[in-house]
């Protein structure tokens, strides 16, 4: 829309030729000015101004959509109404019915809590068919790490879904369906492979697309600031998101965690002031861990799953989503992948949702038996 | 005054200057005709000259009309019972209604802040279904704009909120009528849907496209009480290299939102991120986008954790004394915190 060139719309001849000798051409360059920067650089009365920025305008606009009619859309065209089941009923319930499409759902924890797994779960249940609750479609995944594991895969598979994977052939084909990159960093992805990329999702039926993990993506990047770094976050958070809203696909992004820094607060100038008692909490040196790449990663994400450890046992939280109370369910890891311990979720208060825990977690994801 | 100080393109107004009509008081005394021939200009183009100039000495000259002394000024007197007579919109809150000073306003421009995951799309959707309340239930019974920047407009939150506010309304339609058992309000949630007109922008430059539109769309669709934009700040905080570039498109944005308010008395609420500034040896959280934007809306609200509580704060507002409220975010919507009571209390 930002593209579109003011040369096909319906302007009056002669604007749209002066508009042309001073190389205003899309609408991006005519929206990008102020109207009273547009008349002194193109020499022409404001109302003349007006009524072209008002047309310009209009043909630049997104269009309108009743609430309800996206809702019948969803219904009708998308699977379960645009939601990737994860298989944990719990989760699934509290999500109203899985990861939705269409928006970017972040996981984050300390390492080896399970984010992978989750992820490689994820895989595996997008590329199967519509019968057994999939996607039937191809799935890629971007392994920055290293952290994919097709034998893992295949086990998972096999322990959870024995009647599809039994049958002959079919083992091989959803794993054919999940294609997987391996990018050293972002340097990788110049401009032009990421339209590629782009190009090869709306072409060949992808319907899920995991980055793991983001964190190590862009620390490849040794550019030195921090400004240019969230410069370039910037870019491509938006470059996901639409993404992600232009082939109505999920996509699902890791990212690590950090120690909080002495410096940061969580504190705006008036809450000094309103002497409310509670500001002791924020002076507790309680060791936690907080999500990694910051404020602006953490407003771009519409759904924010945190997988923590406390005293032994992992969590799961969903910690930010705009359909559901911040809930907690008890998760371990088995030969078939990550199942909840319970789906009821204890519902959590306050912003210690937020708050990632990493301690009393030293057992070994053992992958031929359960966990203890 | 000059006439350099003239909106007028520059050529034009290069050929007034060298043709010696450097004051206003100059123009006023010659007709059209007479002017086009001097300065080599249509006799339109004159015309429109000789209109502007009328305007401008118009207003600083004394009427004698019997309400205002200038023109196009009203007295504050006339202004007081307008103000007093404005709908607010609820947002289903009354302890964060009552520090609104009764909710939302209509005719101004709202700006809402915080931190990711404290509820700013939920308020934004919590209006946008509130809205809609008939007149009869002591709302606006208006529709809703929702501009959506970031994709975080489910709808499947909407349809639970809509759902909530119509059992509420049937609700209180069964205390009232005390006869009758919860009574039929007219309403469907699905109704409440289709009175939401979405929009769903992907670039900074269909956002001023579309602020740009909302003028006609809005003379098109009267009804309309509400504009939502979640949020502001989105695709303005990435694509921008000249900060004081976007300072100058966000001013004129911000102008043309409080035109809207102004012109279809509706509300403008303005959804922002956060981000960490600087001051006074630390670092503290701000509303993003800058010192300047700040100054651009007239009411600012800022939402925060207080230990377990989400809280709200009254940040800059011309009539409402600073205060903060406490809300929770339930399965039905943004409801009081402390209360247990499903009763939504009416205006």
């Amino acid at each position: 829309m930002a593209n579109k060139l003011i040369g096909e719309m319906d302007l009056h001849k002669r604007i749209s030729n002066i508009f042309a000798a001073r190389n205003i051409i899309t609408a991006k360059d005519a929206l990008s000015m102020t109207e009273f920067e547009l008349m002194e650089l193109l020499d022409v009365g404001m109302k003349e101004i007006q009524s072209a920025v008002r047309l310009i305008s209009e043909a630049a606009s997104p269009p309108c959509l009743s609430a309800r009619s996206l809702l019948e859309q969803k219904v009708e065209n998308e699977h379960l109404s645009g939601h990737l089941p994860t298989h944990l009923k719990g989760l699934d319930s509290a999500l109203c019915g899985g990861i939705p499409f269409g928006v970017l759902t972040e996981l984050v924890g300390p390492p080896g809590i399970g984010k992978s797994q989750f992820c490689m779960k994820l895989a595996l249940s997008a590329s199967f068919p519509k019968a057994y609750g999939g996607l039937d479609g191809r799935v890629i995944y971007i392994d920055v790490e290293s952290k994919f594991s097709s034998r893992r895969v295949i086990e998972m598979g096999l322990k959870s879904f024995p009647e599809v994977f039994h049958l002959k052939g079919m083992a091989q084909e959803m794993a054919g369906r999940i294609l997987v990159l391996r990018p050293t960093s972002l340097s990788d992805f110049t401009q032009s492979s990421i339209q590629e990329l782009k190009e090869s999702i709306l072409k060949n039926q992808v319907k899920l697309l995991v980055i793991d993990s983001m964190t190590a993506l862009l620390s490849g990047e040794n550019k030195p600031g921090a400004q240019r770094q969230q410069h370039q976050l910037g870019w491509h958070i938006s470059f996901l998101k639409s993404l992600a809203e232009f082939a109505r696909i999920p996509i699902v992004v890791t990212n690590q965690v950090r120690s909080q820094n002495r410096d940061e607060t969580s504190q705006y100038s008036f809450q000094a002031k309103l002497k409310d008692g509670f500001q002791e909490h924020t002076r507790t040196y309680d060791s936690h861990l907080v999500a990694a790449l910051g404020i602006n990663w953490a407003h771009a994400v519409t759904i924010r799953l945190v997988l923590e450890s406390k005293s032994g046992q992992r969590i799961i939280k969903v910690a930010k989503s705009p359909m559901s109370p911040p809930l907690a369910f008890p998760f371990h890891i088995t030969s078939a992948g990550i199942s909840l311990l319970s789906d009821e979720g204890t519902e959590l208060k306050g912003p210690g949702i937020n708050n990632i825990h990493a301690r009393g977690h030293s057992d070994m994801i053992n992958f031929n038996g359960d966990c203890s | 005054m000059e006439t350099w100080r003239l909106p007028l393109s520059s050529s034009i107004r290069g050929k007034l200057i060298s043709a010696g009509y450097t004051s206003l008081s100059s123009i006023s005394s010659v007709s059209s005709t007479d002017l086009a021939r001097d300065v080599k200009i249509t006799e339109s183009e004159a015309f429109e000259i000789l209109k502007m100039a009328n305007q401008v000495t118009g207003s600083s000259s004394c009427n004698g009309r019997s309400s205002s002394l200038v023109n196009g000024a009203r007295n504050a007197w006339d202004m007081l019972h307008e103000e007093e007579a404005l709908p607010r919109i609820t947002t289903s809150c009354s302890d964060l209604d009552k520090i609104l000073g009764g909710g939302i306003s209509c005719r101004d421009v709202t700006e809402i802040g915080g931190v990711p995951g404290i509820g700013k799309t939920q308020i934004g959707i919590q209006l946008s279904v509130n809205v809609q309340i008939p007149r009869e239930f002591g709302g606006l019974g208006g529709k809703a704009i929702y501009i959506d920047t970031e994709g975080s407009f489910m709808v499947e939150r909407a349809l639970q909120i809509a759902e909530a506010c119509v059992e509420d309304m049937e609700e209180y339609t069964g205390y009232m009528h005390k006869h009758f058992k919860a009574s039929q309000v007219q309403m469907k949630p699905r109704d409440i849907l289709e009175n939401i007109f979405y929009f769903r922008v992907c670039s900074y430059t269909e956002q001023i496209a579309l602020v740009n539109h909302l003028d006609k769309f809005i003379s098109e669709n009267k009804d309309v009480k509400v504009v939502i934009v979640d949020s502001i700040t989105f695709h303005f905080r990435q694509d921008f290299d000249d900060l004081a570039h976007r300072t100058r498109v966000l001013s004129e944005m911000a102008l043309k939102f409080m035109k809207l308010a102004k012109k279809f008395s509706l509300a403008v609420v303005l959804l922002n991120q956060v981000t960490t500034k600087y001051t006074e040896g630390s670092f503290q959280l701000a509303l993003a986008l800058g010192d300047s934007w700040s100054h651009s809306c007239t009411n600012r609200v800022i939402l925060y954790w207080n230990g377990d509580e989400r809280y709200a704060y009254i940040d800059k507002s011309p009539s409402l004394p600073s205060a903060s409220a406490s809300y929770t975010v339930t399965g039905r919507g943004l409801r009081n915190s402390s209360s247990s009571s499903k009763r939504v209390k009416m205006m």
